[in-house]
C-alpha cells in the first residue's frame, strides 16, 4: 500500500528468494533456510527420486512431478490455480504433472507490497505476478542449461515443450525429471528475461481449477477436517457481551457429561476440552457462568444508527478537499441532501472458525485455514512464549475468508493456544455458527451523510460527504499505514477517491471509539462507499433530470478505464431500452483494489415489499485477466455477496449482545433468489489488479437505483427493508 | 453399539445415540467430507443421503440410522465418475468448496428422482444448501450439465 512498505518489501523478497541451490537429496542449502521446506522436499526426493528445487516455490522430481508451494491461500479465490499458471508460463513443464503444496511460514513468502505472509486485499495476483514468473524461468533456463551440458550443446539451441528439453539439430529430447540432478548441480543465473506477453500460452486462458477434484469427492482438507493422533476437541464459553468476564463458573453438570476431560478459564472466556467435538459443545451448553458484563453491557445499535446521524451533523477529519465545496453549496441552483445507513455484517465463511495446536515445551505447530501467516505466528509464538522460529503454521484450505481469516489480534489461533496450554494434548478449537455470528469482528456500520449542489443545468458543481464510522485499523500494527491526519484510509476508500470530475468536493471522516470489534470484511471500505456514494448519485442525476448512465458518462470522460466498463456494462444491459413492466434497471459503477467495475440491475419490488433480482451485467476491467474463468467466478460471487448484503443481514445489538445466532436470522442468499449473471471482461493489457473483492461493491448500490427506477422508492438503508417498499406505504423521495 | 451400513459397508460405532451422525460421521469414523456448517440444518453443508434420501446429519440422531445405509460424499463414486463430480469439475463450480458436498449430496438425490429437472425443480431441490460464495448460476448449470451426462451413459 505505502511506498515505504513496498520498498521494505522488495528490498527483503529479493533477497530471499533468490538462493543458490542444490539437490535435497545431495544438499542442505535449503534447510538453512526454510526448515519446514526442506523436510517437505525430503519427503517428496524419498518418494519420487532426486529432487530439483531451484527456489522456494517450485521443485521438480525424478519422476517428472512439479510441485508449486504457494505462499497465498487458497480461499476460494482460485489462486492455487492462479500461482501455477503464471509459474508454467514460464517454466513450461508438463500442466497435469503440476500440484500445490502451502509454503511454511517464512520471509521467502511474504508479499512482495506488504511484507508479511498473508492474503488479502485482492492483492494475491498483482504481489506474484512477476515472482512466480522469475521463479519459473530460473528453473527452465537451469534445467537447459543441464540438457546442453549433458549432450555437449549450447542451452540456446535447446527449446523445452511440456516439460521436454528437445535439441531439435541432434534430435535430442529429454524430460525435465531426467535433469532434476544435474540441474541441481547448476549455480542458479542472476538474471532471467521473461516472455513478451505476446507469447503467453497460458496466461489470459481459461484453465480448469486444480483444486477442483478434491473439492467435489470430500478430500480436499479444511482446518476443521484435520485430525492428529491423541488428539482433543474443545469449544469456548465467550462473553454475551464484549469485553465481558468471567465472574463464577459451574462446571458440575459439564463435568458429568462422558467425553468431557476439562473445564477450564482461558482469557476469552471458558473452555470445555473433551475426547470429541460433540461431548464438547454439549458439555458447552451446561456450563453455568456468571459474567461481568462490563462497559458495552448498554450498547445498541438503533441508538447508535441515531448518535451516527447526529454526528454526521458536525464537521470531522478531513478526508478530501477540493475547490470550495461550502459557498458552491450556497449558490447552487439546486440542493439536495441525504443520509445513509449500513449495519455490522458478520463475515459468515461457511466453515466456522477452528484451529488445530500442538504445543509442546519446545515447539508448537499449528493447523488451520488462515489469511495471515506471519501475524499469527508472532501472536501464537507469544502466547507460546517460544522464538516464533519454533512456531510452525501449516496452512490448510480455507472454507471460505473474506478477511475474517486475518485477524490483526489473530484472535482464533491465540485463543487456541491458550485452550492448547491446558488441554495438555493436541486440541482443535471448534467455532459453531452460533460463536460465529456473535464473535465480533464484523465489517462497522456505517452512516453516510451527503449534499449535493446542482447548477441551473443539473450538473453537480458541489459534492460533500461525512461518514461516520468505526476505524478498522487504529490501534493495530497497521494504522501507521493507514490512518493519517486523524483519517483512516480504510474508512473513505471509495468516497475520498471518486472518478466523477466534480468541482467542489469535501469528504471527511468520524470515527467513533465503540467497544465492537471490527475488521476488514470483503472489499472493505468499499463495501459502504460503493453503496452510498453510487446511491447518492443515481439521487443526484434524477434530480438534476439527468439520465443516471448519461450523467455518469459526463462526469467519466477523465477516466478511459472506467467510462469503457460502464459503457460495456450499458451496453450488454440493454440500458435505454424498455425493461418488462414492474421492473426497473439500475446501474453503478466503482473503483476498488485497482480493478474498474460497472453493473446493471434488472429487478421489481412485489406488493409486500420482496425485491426480486432478476438479471446483474457486470463489466470488469481487471488489467491482464489471468484465469478469465477465475475472474468471471469471482465477479459472481462477489455479486451474490453484495447482494446478500443488501437484502438480507445485518448484526444488530441491543443490551449489549448480538440479536443473530445463526442462518434463520442472519440470512443468506439462497439459488432461488439469484439472478442470472452476465460478466463482460473489458481486455487490457495492463498488469494484473485485484478481482476477489472489486465485484461486492457496486452491486447494492446497482439494485437500490433499479428499486428506484421501478418504485420511485429511494433505498438509503441495508438491509433493504421491504416493509418500507410494501405498496402503500409512503414514497421517501 | 449401533450399526448402520456407511457407503455399503457395516459399520458399528458406540457413541451416544443421540450424537448427530454428522460428528459421528467426521469425528468417530474420520470421514471428513461431510461438513459442518449451522448445527441446525440450515445450510446444507452436511447433507447425506439416508436409504437414499437427502437428510442433513447434523441435526439427525445416530440412533435414527441403525439398520440403515448411509452415503457419504465419499461414497458417491470411487473415481469422480458420477455424473455430478464430472459436471462440477466441467464448469468448474467451486470457489472455497466447503459446501459443494453437501450441494452435491443434495443434487444426486434430485438427479436420482427427476432426470431431467427444470430450473424450478432445481431451485427448489436445492434450496436449502447454502453456498457463502456464491456458486448458484454455475450449480444450476453444473445440474443440467449431469443429467445430460447422465442421460449419455444411458442405453436409449
Amino acid at each position: 500500500m505505502s511506498a515505504t512498505m513496498r520498498a521494505r518489501a522488495q528490498q527483503l523478497g529479493r533477497r530471499d528468494f533468490l538462493k543458490t541451490s542444490a539437490a535435497v537429496s545431495g544438499g542442505l542449502w535449503i534447510s538453512a533456510w526454510v526448515p519446514e521446506l526442506a523436510s517437505a522436499a525430503a519427503k517428496t526426493a524419498a518418494a519420487a527420486g532426486k529432487v530439483f528445487a531451484p527456489n522456494a516455490f517450485v521443485r521438480i522430481a525424478a519422476d517428472e512431478s512439479v510441485t508449486v508451494i504457494a505462499n497465498h491461500s487458497e480461499m476460494g479465490q482460485g489462486i492455487y490455480t492462479s500461482l501455477p499458471m503464471l509459474l508454467n508460463e514460464e517454466l513450461e513443464a508438463d500442466w497435469s504433472k503440476i500440484t500445490v503444496e502451502p509454503a511454511p511460514v517464512d520471509a521467502a513468502y511474504n508479499h512482495t507490497v506488504f511484507g508479511l505472509q498473508m492474503t488479502g486485499g485482492s492483492t494475491t495476483t498483482p504481489s506474484e505476478w512477476e515472482r512466480f514468473r522469475r521463479m519459473g524461468a530460473m528453473a527452465r533456463v537451469m534445467l537447459v542449461e543441464a540438457a546442453g551440458q549433458k549432450w555437449g550443446v549450447a542451452a540456446a539451441s535447446c527449446r523445452v515443450e511440456k516439460g521436454v528439453v528437445i535439441h531439435a539439430e541432434s534430435g535430442k529430447k529429454a524430460t525435465y525429471g531426467s535433469f532434476a540432478d544435474a540441474a541441481s548441480q547448476l549455480k542458479p543465473p542472476a538474471n532471467v528475461p521473461l516472455k513478451d506477453p505476446k507469447q503467453f500460452t497460458l496466461i489470459g486462458k481459461p484453465v480448469r481449477r486444480l483444486d477442483t477434484p478434491s473439492k467435489v469427492n470430500g478430500t480436499a482438507q479444511f482446518g476443521l477436517d484435520v485430525r492428529l493422533p491423541g488428539m482433543v476437541y474443545a469449544v469456548v464459553a465467550r462473553p454475551p457481551v464484549f469485553g465481558g468476564k468471567v465472574v463464577s463458573v459451574d462446571a458440575a453438570e459439564t463435568l458429568r457429561i462422558p467425553g468431557v476431560r476439562a473445564v477450564e478459564q482461558v482469557p476469552s472466556g471458558v473452555t470445555v476440552v473433551a475426547e470429541k467435538f460433540w461431548a464438547a459443545k454439549v458439555g458447552r451448553d451446561k456450563l453455568k457462568i456468571t459474567w461481568d458484563d462490563g462497559e458495552n453491557a448498554a450498547l445498541s445499535t438503533t441508538k447508535m444508527r441515531e448518535e451516527f446521524s447526529k454526528l454526521s451533523a458536525t464537521p470531522g477529519a478531513i478526508a478530501r478537499k477540493a475547490g470550495d465545496p461550502a459557498s458552491a453549496l450556497a449558490g447552487a441552483a439546486k440542493t439536495i441532501t441525504a443520509e445513509y445507513d449500513v449495519p455490522y455484517l458478520a463475515h459468515a465463511m461457511m466453515e466456522p472458525l477452528n484451529c488445530v495446536v500442538d504445543l509442546r515445551p519446545d515447539s508448537c505447530e499449528i493447523w488451520t485455514g488462515t489469511q495471515f501467516e506471519t501475524v499469527d505466528r508472532l501472536n501464537a509464538a507469544k502466547v507460546a512464549g517460544l522464538p516464533p522460529e519454533k512456531v510452525q503454521i501449516h496452512t490448510t484450505l480455507l472454507g471460505g475468508g473474506f478477511g475474517r481469516r486475518a485477524n490483526p489480534a489473530s484472535d482464533f489461533v491465540v485463543e487456541a493456544m491458550h485452550v492448547a496450554k491446558v488441554a495438555k494434548a493436541p486440541v482443535k478449537v471448534v467455532w459453531t455458527r452460533e460463536d460465529d455470528l456473535a464473535g465480533g469482528w464484523y465489517r462497522p456500520m456505517w452512516h453516510d451523510r451527503f449534499a449535493a449542489g446542482l447548477d441551473a443545468d443539473g450538473n453537480p458543481i458541489a459534492w460533500t460527504h461525512t461518514i461516520v464510522g468505526q476505524s478498522i485499523t487504529q490501534g493495530t500494527p497497521f494504522e501507521a499505514y493507514t490512518i493519517k491526519d486523524g483519517v483512516d484510509s480504510t474508512s473513505v476508500e471509495g468516497a475520498a477517491d471518486i472518478l466523477y470530475g466534480i468541482p467542489n468536493l469535501q469528504v471527511d471522516l468520524h470515527s467513533p471509539k465503540i467497544g465492537v470489534p471490527v475488521q476488514w470484511w470483503r472489499s472493505v471500505g468499499h463495501s459502504h462507499t460503493g453503496f452510498s456514494v453510487e446511491g447518492f448519485f443515481d439521487e443526484v442525476a434524477y434530480a438534476g433530470g439527468k439520465d443516471p448512465y448519461e450523467l455518469r458518462r459526463k462526469l467519466l470522460a477523465n477516466q478511459p478505464r472506467m467510462l469503457a466498463v460502464l459503457e460495456l456494462a450499458a451496453e450488454k444491459a440493454g440500458w435505454g431500452k424498455p425493461v418488462p413492466k414492474g421492473r426497473g434497471r439500475g446501474i453503478a459503477t466503482h473503483f476498488s483494489f485497482d480493478s474498474y467495475v460497472a453493473q446493471v440491475v434488472e429487478a421489481s419490488v412485489e406488493k409486500d415489499g420482496t425485491v426480486r433480482v432478476y438479471r446483474v451485467v457486470c463489466a470488469v476491467d481487471c488489467g491482464r485477466a489471468i484465469n478469465p474463468d477465475v475472474v468471471k467466478a469471482q465477479m459472481e460471487g462477489g455479486i451474490i455477496f453484495g447482494l446478500t448484503a443488501a437484502l438480507k443481514t445485518e448484526i444488530t445489538l441491543e443490551q449489549g449482545r448480538v440479536q443473530q445466532t445463526n442462518f434463520h436470522d442472519y440470512p443468506m442468499l439462497r439459488m432461488f433468489e439469484s439472478p442470472d449473471i452476465e460478466v463482460h471482461i473489458v481486455p487490457s493489457e495492463a498488469n494484473p489488479t485485484g478481482v476477489g473483492e472489486p465485484g461486492v461493491p457496486p452491486v447494492a448500490s446497482a439494485l437500490a437505483n433499479a428499486i428506484f427506477a421501478a418504485t420511485g422508492k429511494r433505498v438509503r438503508r441495508l438491509p433493504i427493508q421491504t416493509s418500507e417498499l410494501a405498496r402503500g406505504s409512503e414514497a421517501k423521495s | 453399539m449401533i450399526s448402520f451400513t456407511l457407503n455399503g459397508k457395516p459399520v458399528n460405532v458406540d457413541d451416544d445415540p443421540s450424537t448427530p451422525l454428522l460428528w459421528v460421521l467426521r469425528d468417530s469414523l474420520g470421514l471428513t467430507g461431510t461438513k459442518f456448517g449451522c448445527g441446525m440444518a440450515l445450510c446444507g453443508a452436511c447433507t447425506v443421503h439416508l436409504d437414499g434420501k437427502a437428510i442433513r446429519s447434523c441435526v439427525a440422531p445416530l440412533a435414527r440410522v441403525a439398520g440403515k445405509r448411509v452415503t457419504t460424499i465419499e461414497g458417491l463414486s470411487p473415481n469422480l465418475s458420477h455424473p455430478l463430480q464430472r459436471a462440477w469439475i466441467e464448469v468448474d463450480v467451486p470457489q472455497c468448496g466447503y459446501c459443494q458436498s453437501g450441494q452435491i449430496m443434495s443434487a444426486a438425490v434430485l438427479l436420482a428422482q427427476n432426470a431431467k429437472p427444470t430450473d424450478k425443480d432445481i431451485d427448489e431441490a436445492m434450496s436449502g444448501n447454502i453456498c457463502r460464495c456464491g456458486t448458484y448460476t454455475r450449480i444450476r448449470k453444473a445440474i443440467h450439465r449431469a443429467a445430460e451426462i447422465a442421460a449419455e451413459k444411458r442405453p436409449s
